[in-house]
């Protein structure tokens, strides 16, 4: 059985389109990133599915049951974790935990083994108000608070914005693990280098889904050879590189700058020659393996 | 039912750990009573008033040791010109210029009625009218004793005519703060009813809480009974601590049944507490619902008959009274307490507030969604 069914989701605010017919499924037990940029209507969809916004059209599936109809039966079988800090700041983390765990009529002790490995990291502070903590604990509280009534389902709004490098990679093993347990996980991000840590991804532009597949699969499709360049003069030989060979040539990828064209062959030699006559002040030209980066990149630059 | 027991856990723990809200729900009505009481004075004291006495005879002597005489007036100074008299009501040091006029005694010997002027500071419309009240009463007797002394002069004969006794019933000693404090004590409870829960759902909005309140299984109902117990019981405490604070430092009677006045203050409460929620409901901050809290209040204070009588009021006033909760709990407020009325005297204020609340907590259950 599918754990989601989404199909032709339309949504507008005024006259403004948020989602164009998005459809996608998720397989029961998937790690399912939605991959985009802000304001690609990420949060929207999210909050469609989870039965607090509803859709213009289209028709939603979750666990089997229609989110429009049944959502009472939904609500206490999704988690939810929305972008925001959301808990109650006033309360104490224990609190707070205890607050979520009795309105959906359990406790804390029966569903402790399903949050232990991410509220002991937290434990020692459960006397703390919950506004007190830092960024990273605050994320570990709101997931324990989602995960507290054992969900079937969990959604997780951009749950890695604004949290730093190493508590990013904390999280995203924590997100393995509960995956282990059977639990079926959708996550928003717009970082795209997460999105090699979900089994599939759907990615999102402007409301629309530009392409689901698995991680690797996107990468494979990647059917160019890529070049990164490094120079001390990163933006003027970007510029230089966008003007000779289009704008979609070239990408800024921190220190270096990372180029492809549809011209398959040769393009090493090509740049060379380009670069001794201008002159440029190149410090290393190599054939890399796309990363998934580059694949979204150059999908949602494909059609601009 | 357990549900709505965690809801209130939460929402006392969330009061008592406010450092705010505390001092609001147990000082307020302390200083309410205390400074609006006191201040919201009706009495007039001290008029300050300026002779100019063109007759100078026994006559206009008699009228100025009247005025002498009473503990409301205070003869600041004498002039032999009315302009000069003038500037004082001008610069205020006066609130109150009398002219008698010249032959003054010799017109009222000859039969005719001498006309003595009163020029007053109507700045302040209500002082005003205390003044003139006041005045009017004591030339009254003026001319009463005036009258008796002519028919002294002409027949030797007793005066007859009808005296008039006064007793003022509910209120014998016309004291001022047994009137306020009724009024005060709705307006604090109101406040604090209104304002408290407006803001904390609203809060919930800001602060996102409400985002994952409602994933969870939480029905509407239960949602808008955690909120609005905790805000019953503190409305309810905060009218009796203001009542025991009117007993103790004011004196106010409690006539009538504590038990009714409870019974009504319960209605009352549900009723603005409604309010609030409904304000609350069609706000997304704090901001907005602080205005539009503040705004409906006032208006309502304002025409409730803290200040003025509603009977006084103008005829589109009083209509619109009828939809004004503070009118209603203000004159039961007063009439249990200073009058010791029943549950039978009360019906139809009993009623109303009944139904307004009823349908204050349906269109805020239905308007409040948690779905958008």
């Amino acid at each position: 059985m599918k754990a989601l069914e989404v199909s032709h989701i339309y949504k507008t605010y005024n006259d403004i389109t948020a989602l164009k017919d998005v459809s996608f499924n998720v397989a029961e037990g998937e790690l399912f990133g939605l991959i985009g940029p802000d304001g690609a209507g990420k949060t929207s969809l999210i909050r469609i599915i989870i039965t607090l916004l509803l859709a213009d059209s289209g028709e939603i599936h979750l666990l089997g049951k229609d989110v429009v109809k049944e959502y009472k039966y939904l609500r206490s079988r999704i988690g939810y974790m929305p972008g925001r800090f959301s808990l109650y700041s006033d309360l104490t983390v224990l609190e707070n935990l205890n607050f979520f765990a009795t309105v959906f009529g359990t406790s804390i002790e029966a569903n402790y083994n399903l949050i232990k490995n991410i509220y002991s990291q937290i434990e020692m502070f459960k006397d703390r108000k919950a506004g007190d903590l830092s960024g990273g604990m605050k994320q570990k509280l709101g997931l324990s608070c989602a995960l507290i009534h054992k969900p079937e389902v969990l959604f997780l709004d951009e749950p890695t914005t604004g949290v730093d490098a190493v508590s990013r990679k904390e999280f995203w093993e924590m997100l393995q693990e509960l995956k282990q347990k059977g639990i079926t996980i959708i996550v928003s991000t717009p970082y795209m280098d997460e999105a090699e840590m979900c089994d599939r991804v759907a990615l999102l532009q402007k409301g629309e889904i530009m392409s689901i597949d698995t991680p690797q699969n996107i990468i494979n499709e990647f059917s160019e050879e890529l070049i990164e360049i490094k120079t001390p003069d990163l933006y003027e030989v970007k510029e230089k590189l966008r003007l000779e060979f289009g704008k979609n040539s070239a990408f800024m990828f921190g220190q270096s700058i990372h180029f492809s064209t549809s011209s398959k062959s040769k393009s090493k030699e090509l740049l060379n020659e380009f670069f001794e006559e201008n002159n440029f002040n190149i410090e290393s030209v190599n054939i890399i393996e796309p990363n998934i980066e580059d694949c979204f990149i150059k999908l949602m630059t494909k059609d601009s | 039912m357990r549900t709505i027991l965690f809801l209130l856990q939460k929402e006392f723990i969330q009061i008592f750990r406010n450092k705010t809200m505390l001092p609001i729900i147990f000082i307020m009505p302390l200083v309410q009573m205390l400074v609006l009481v006191f201040a919201a004075n009706l009495e007039m004291k001290n008029i300050k008033m300026k002779l100019v006495d063109f007759d100078n005879t026994a006559t206009s002597q008699e009228i100025v040791s009247k005025f002498k005489a009473s503990p409301f007036y205070n003869i600041i100074g004498y002039s032999y010109s009315v302009e000069e008299a003038q500037n004082s009501l001008i610069d205020n040091s006066a609130d109150l210029v009398m002219v008698i006029p010249p032959n003054l005694e010799q017109d009222i010997l000859n039969g005719q009625s001498p006309k003595v002027q009163l020029l007053i500071d109507a700045i302040n419309g209500m002082t005003a009218g205390l003044i003139n009240s006041y005045s009017s009463m004591i030339m009254l007797d003026v001319n009463k004793d005036i009258a008796i002394e002519l028919m002294k002069f002409s027949a030797n004969q007793q005066l007859k005519q009808i005296s008039i006794k006064q007793r003022f019933w509910y209120n014998s000693g016309l004291n001022y703060k047994h009137y306020m404090v009724p009024g005060i004590i709705v307006i604090l409870v109101t406040i604090i009813g209104m304002f408290l829960t407006a803001l904390n759902i609203v809060s919930e909005k800001e602060f996102g809480t409400i985002e994952q309140i409602n994933v969870t299984p939480i029905r509407k109902y239960q949602f808008i009974l955690g909120k609005l117990i905790p805000f019953l019981l503190v409305g309810l405490f905060d009218f009796a601590l203001g009542l025991f604070i009117g007993k103790l430092l004011f004196g106010v009677p409690i006539r009538g049944s504590l038990f009714l006045l409870f019974s009504f203050a319960f209605l009352y409460l549900v009723l603005v507490l409604g309010i609030g929620l409904l304000l609350s409901i069609i706000s997304d901050t704090q901001q907005q619902v602080m205005f539009l809290t503040f705004f409906i209040t006032l208006v309502f204070v304002l025409m409730s008959g803290l200040f003025t009588p509603i009977e006084t009021m103008p005829l589109w006033a009083q209509r619109v009274n009828i939809i004004n909760p503070f009118a209603y709990f203000m004159k039961v407020n007063r009439m249990i307490l200073l009058k010791g009325s029943g549950f039978f005297d009360l019906i139809r204020e009993f009623l109303y507030i009944g139904i307004y609340g009823i349908i204050s907590i349906v269109v805020a259950i239905r308007l409040y969604r948690k779905t958008s």
